[in-house]
């Protein structure tokens, strides 16, 4: 029971990777790509991790999980604004519709 | 069930191929690092559902050290690669 409700949260996951690596390609400036990358993957990781943390037989593997997701949240967060930042300063415009 | 996350594992693996694309095509030094924070993450969760689908805890680990140096490239990028010199290709590659 557990095991299966664990799959359906890793299997909900997937959708949000995908549409990160959509956006990585499809948007067309750096601004809107950080956006896509560092919104989407962090929630289908996320997901995956909830999968696995219900799965879990002991507490201290649903700590671990939440650990890493945590750690990946929080440079994502973080490199996120710096790349932006860096890029504003180096007078790359955000695009906009002509 | 093993394969199951495995297959996972590999539709993620997938998502990372595509956005090699991006690190091929840049425009700017940043885009490319972009996509390979992007692996940081497909990366985490691919190592995170080996664990469970090879029984091998020592893979968590490897994800954990994954989640610490993906923040790490990247500051370490805009701090000190990114350099100045990248500037003109930069600017020219946003139309």
């Amino acid at each position: 029971m557990r095991e299966l409700a664990g799959m359906m949260l890793i299997v909900f996951g997937i959708p949000f990777f995908l549409s990160g690596t959509i956006g990585l390609l499809r948007l067309p400036d750096i601004y809107t790509r950080l956006h896509a990358l560092t919104k989407a993957d962090n929630i289908g990781l996320g997901f995956v991790v909830l999968g696995l943390a219900v799965q879990a037989t002991s507490w201290l593997e649903v700590v671990k999980l939440l650990l890493i997701w945590f750690l990946v949240l929080l440079a994502g967060a973080t490199s996120c604004h710096l790349v932006a930042d860096a890029a504003l300063q180096r007078n790359i415009r955000p695009w906009t519709k002509e | 069930m093993t394969d199951f996350y495995v297959g996972v594992a590999l539709i993620l693996l997938l998502t990372v191929v595509a956005g090699l694309i991006r690190v091929l095509r840049g425009p700017t030094a940043a885009d490319r690092m972009m996509a390979a924070q992007l692996f940081g993450t497909c990366g985490v969760a691919i190592l995170l559902l080996l664990t469970r689908g090879s029984g091998q805890l020592i893979f968590e680990d490897v994800a954990l050290v994954f989640a610490l140096l993906g923040a790490l490239s990247t500051v370490a990028f805009v701090r000190r690669a990114w350099k100045a010199g990248d500037l003109k290709s930069d600017t020219e590659g946003l139309k």
